[in-house]
């Protein structure tokens, strides 16, 4: 056994602490080298344009039935309180403070961070990553920083489409399938949700969508074996990132709820 | 005048499997060095640990007074553009033409104007015979001219350091005699320390003033070309003669019971895969295409090979002296002693502390770890 191998920690479990670790080193650098100059303009506005085009549609088509699917459980639920006036204020909040936030974020990883994680692979394994090392051209900052400020940017922009979409889709299927009454509907809006909802999505959709780059970023970096790898690297990037997201929106929904006191109480 | 790189007990393992133990040795400035081995022994890990791509276990890479091994990561940056690097199979940027590929460096690290930077890229895709190539994309060009395009935009910013992770592996012999010439013309003009990792015996004859090889995780010997070229270690020979009999083997070690097998085999009359000649010995160095000026680091390799050329086995010594023309063996002060050949003496390299010893004198015995 040689010191080099004996410095390793080797626990069960020791393994997923390193990986860990690495990838919050991974982030770590990443934001640091947001600030670091040349910013590469390009790289970030051709990743913006490429996220948002695998990403756009995918999510316009998912916000309609998310919307329609809490319209309607909510719309049956809130019937049987016998609170129909609120059907609009309880699905303004349902979107915009969870559900446009988490599909934007699948869509970002599953769309954007996949591609991403493919695209970043496959220059590992054919070493260009390594060549641009070598040029003296640190590849964080050329070619993750932008992929990650890109997904972020995409992120927080579709937050707003799945938003407004989502209760478009509500309205509609309230008033339309459900027979609700528009007005009630629409001036319940404020009732309930308040502007600080709208804050902690935007937040929320920008966390992930970093989270989504640098995941993907980094599972591209660490190929295990060959193309084979870059396969199996994107699987568990996108499998990865969904276990993040939806513990990062526990906790950053737990602290919202405690931090922010709901309207009226 | 190039950088001097001077490593000392470089160490690296993939977990407990160790690729090299204890490998010292300095690339003389200006020098041109080759590095051989069989294939697995860790000589693109060696090149990948010298620019900081792997982090070696123990050890320090020491180029113009910055350590690779422990300096920061902003320095490591720094220090990495005195480098030019060839990749194995070229390593471009895909999703960019040649021309772009060639011109990244320059656009990323001067504040060239666009012309100026054409006029760059196209000179040294012309030097590498790429001229007309230059709008085509990586995956479209043979592995041949991806190669040579890897080496026109390693060159791009007349790097100090010139590292070649073999150059000649899916070249035609021609075509790696004229990169080998490239290499020394090269050499010649921008005075370039270069390293050439490779398994090209006819390229290690001809092109290094320096050459080392790595067997057995260990570095057997690096010094003068003459040292490694007329020596009598039974690896050396196998090696540079390409045959199965040494102890080589098909997958890096090979046990005694299979060396007597062999040998009984050869003692039978089968062919041993070997040429009729031993390849051993000092062959004429390739010098700069005519018109180019003196290659300075061959000069000062000169003087500094003469200095310690008491130091050196015997074989080598000859080697040496008969290279030399009248004028310099006049200059020196020495004299040629034709002794019987090279394949008559026994190494003695353990006294050849300087520049050509044995890192570990015990690296044969050293199978069972």
């Amino acid at each position: 056994m040689t010191p080099g191998a004996a410095k390793q920690a080797d626990f069960p479990g020791a393994g997923a602490l390193r990986e860990t670790g690495r990838l919050c080193a991974l982030g770590l650098d990443v934001l640091v080298s947001i600030f670091r100059r040349p910013f590469q303009t390009r790289e970030f506005i051709q990743q913006c344009w490429f996220i948002a085009s695998v990403t756009i549609l995918p999510t316009a088509l998912v916000a309609i039935p998310f919307g329609a699917v809490i319209a309607l459980q909510l719309g049956t639920l809130i019937v049987q309180l016998g609170a129909q006036s609120f059907t609009g204020a309880a699905s303004v909040l349902a979107i915009i403070q969870q559900a446009a936030p988490l599909v934007t974020a699948l869509l970002v990883a599953g769309a954007g961070g996949s591609a991403i994680c493919a695209d970043i692979g496959s220059r590992t394994i054919r070493e260009e990553i390594d060549a641009m090392a070598v040029l003296g051209v640190s590849p964080v900052q050329r070619l993750i920083v932008p992929r990650v400020l890109a997904a972020m940017l995409v992120a927080v922009l579709l937050n707003g489409l799945v938003s407004v979409v989502g209760v478009m889709g509500g309205y509609f299927f309230t008033v339309v399938l459900q027979g609700g009454t528009p007005g009630a509907y629409l001036s319940s809006f404020s009732a309930l949700a308040q502007l600080p909802d709208l804050w902690v999505s935007e937040l929320k959709a920008l966390v992930f969508g970093f989270i989504a780059g640098v995941v993907a970023a980094y599972r591209g970096l660490h190929p295990k074996g060959g193309p084979k790898g870059v396969g199996d690297a994107v699987n568990q990037a996108v499998v990865i990132t969904f276990l993040l997201l939806f513990f990062v929106n526990f906790v950053l929904t737990a602290v919202y709820l405690q931090a922010v006191p709901a309207k009226g109480s | 005048m190039g950088a001097e790189v001077v490593i000392e007990g470089l160490t690296k393992s993939f977990g407990n499997q160790a690729i090299w133990r204890d490998v010292t040795l300095s690339l003389p400035p200006g020098e041109v060095s080759v590095m051989l081995g069989p294939s697995g022994t860790g000589k693109s890990v060696f090149l990948k640990s010298m620019i900081g791509l792997l982090k070696p276990d123990r050890g320090s890479c020491v180029v113009n007074g910055v350590d690779i091994v422990t300096c920061s990561e902003a320095k490591l940056y720094e220090t990495r553009k005195l480098f030019g690097v060839l990749f194995q199979d070229g390593a471009l940027f895909g999703s960019m033409d040649l021309y772009d590929n060639v011109a990244f460096p320059l656009r990323e690290h001067t504040k060239k104007s666009e012309t100026e930077i054409k006029r760059i890229v196209l000179e040294k895709l012309e030097l590498t015979g790429l001229q007309g190539a230059e709008h085509k994309l990586p995956g479209e060009i043979s592995g041949g001219m991806r190669k040579r395009a890897g080496l026109a935009r390693a060159l791009v910013l007349d790097p100090e350091i010139i590292l070649c992770d073999e150059p000649d592996s899916g070249l035609d012999p021609v075509r790696t005699a004229y990169l080998s010439q490239l290499l020394i013309d090269l050499n010649a003009q921008i005075d370039a320390t270069i390293l050439i990792v490779t398994h090209n015996i006819n390229l290690a004859r001809t092109v290094p003033d320096n050459l080392g090889m790595l067997f057995r995780k260990e570095l057997v010997m690096f010094g003068p070309r003459e040292v490694l070229l007329t020596s009598d270690e039974p690896v050396v020979e196998q090696f540079l003669n390409g045959r199965r009999i040494g102890p080589i083997g098909m997958s890096e070690e090979k046990d005694a019971a299979q060396m007597a097998a062999e040998q009984a085999h050869v003692d039978a009359g089968h062919h041993d895969g070997s040429g009729a000649e031993d390849l051993r010995g000092v062959v004429p160095q390739i010098e700069p295409t005519p018109g180019l000026p003196e290659r300075q680091g061959a000069r000062r390799r000169k003087d500094r090979v003469m200095q310690i050329l008491h130091t050196l086995p015997e074989a080598a010594r000859e080697g040496i002296i008969d290279s030399l023309t009248d004028a310099e063996r006049a200059r020196y002060n020495v004299r040629s002693h034709r002794r019987p050949p090279a394949a008559s003496f026994r190494g003695s390299l353990h006294e050849t502390q300087e520049i050509a010893r044995l890192p570990r004198q015990d690296w044969r015995g050293a199978s069972g770890r």
